[in-house]
């Protein structure tokens, strides 16, 4: 078994929030330092620059996930990734279908900008990324799920934007792949508090804004291969394949 | 005062919990974050929010609140109606806004 070191919560200057110098190139010239092997990309209810970083990451020899940062309508933000092309069309379009239009104001917010490998902008995309679908956190599972991909809730013991801020608890019949932890605790801190939740991986990822936060943390990936089969069996600790928390790693 | 009275005053929807509408009301609480409502809610009290998921039942529950106002005519979603019915907790609807029906409630209770 191989091991791969994955940081699967990268925002790109996309995010309104994400710092300018997040661009393709610059992600994975960073991710490459780091010696990280696998990211994700996850902007705020976008996949739009995600298939530009796949490429690149191709060229670097990195594999890279694409996906989006999801908010629910209850403000709760998870992780969705989709193996190809196809998939993640259409969860963009659902994306589209379900997200309020309300202008960003770049000022106030950011930019959003989408570029091209020059970091020429091609687009400043117009609704502001970082409000709630209309979409539960159910409904936005079973989306995820009906398109083959992996859904994780992001930073769950977060005082803000998690599912455990916004809900009270992780409703314990949630269809999740995962749960993901910040740089701020650790896996042991999250089952101390919540036992139940001991039934699901927990990866542990940046949720990078700045090149410089790309690869604080991450998680490691026991399998086969670098590829979406090898990183679901993880995900669901299948045939030998497993995730560990990069804090939850024995120190040498 | 009673659930039911305060839906006849303020002219509620009852969605669910339809067997709870004799509960004693003292209080009122305003939040949309459960883990607030967790920390800081109590007994009796009538809880205004525009979050409609299943688990704000268990967190009604969990602090024994008389009831849940879903404001800006937003509707339970199904489980939670469920739930809802299970545990005897009423679900009510307003278009109201929750500043709009916080002041109601606080008027209703204090006066």
């Amino acid at each position: 078994m191989n091991q791969y070191k994955a940081d699967l919560h990268i925002h790109t200057l996309l995010s309104p929030c994400g710092d300018l110098e997040m661009s393709p190139r610059n992600i994975i010239s960073a991710a490459k330092q780091r010696g990280l092997h696998i990211l994700g990309i996850t902007d705020h209810n976008s996949t739009f620059q995600a298939p530009l970083v796949k490429e690149l990451g191709q060229e670097a020899g990195l594999f890279v996930l694409c996906g989006a940062e999801v908010t629910t309508r209850e403000e709760i933000h998870c992780l969705a990734f989709f193996e190809d092309d196809h998939t993640l069309q259409l969860f963009q379009e659902y994306i589209e279908d379900h997200i309020p239009h309300i202008p960003n104001v770049p000022e106030k917010f950011g930019y959003q900008v989408v570029v091209d490998r020059e970091e020429t902008i091609l687009q400043h995309y117009p609704w502001l990324l970082i409000n709630g679908l209309d979409q539960s956190l159910e409904e936005v599972a079973a989306k995820v799920h009906s398109l083959q991909g992996i859904f994780i809730p992001a930073h769950v013991s977060r005082p803000k934007f998690s599912i455990i801020s916004q809900l009270g608890f992780i409703p314990p019949d949630l269809d999740a792949d995962a749960l993901e932890i910040s740089r701020h605790t650790t896996r042991e801190e999250l089952f101390e508090q919540f036992s139940y939740l001991m039934r699901w991986s927990i990866i542990q990822s940046s949720d990078a804004h700045f090149p410089e936060d790309i690869g604080l943390v991450y998680s490691l990936f026991e399998m086969e291969k670098p590829t979406f089969e090898e990183i679901k069996k993880a995900l669901a600790g299948q045939d030998g394949r497993r995730v560990i928390p990069s804090k939850s790693l024995q120190k040498p | 005062m009673k659930v039911k009275e305060l839906v006849e005053k303020l002219g509620l929807q009852v969605f669910a919990g339809h067997q709870g509408l004799e509960k004693e009301i003292t209080g009122g609480y305003c939040a949309d974050l459960l883990s607030d409502v967790m920390g800081n809610s109590q007994q009796g009290m009538v809880w205004i929010t525009l979050q409609s998921h299943k688990n704000v039942i268990a967190v009604a529950s969990l602090k024994e609140l008389s009831a849940v106002i879903l404001v800006n005519g937003v509707k339970p979603n199904a489980d939670a109606a469920e739930q809802a019915d299970a545990e005897g907790i009423p679900i009510l609807g307003t278009s109201a806004r929750a500043f709009e029906m916080a002041g109601k409630l606080w008027h209703l209770l204090t006066t």
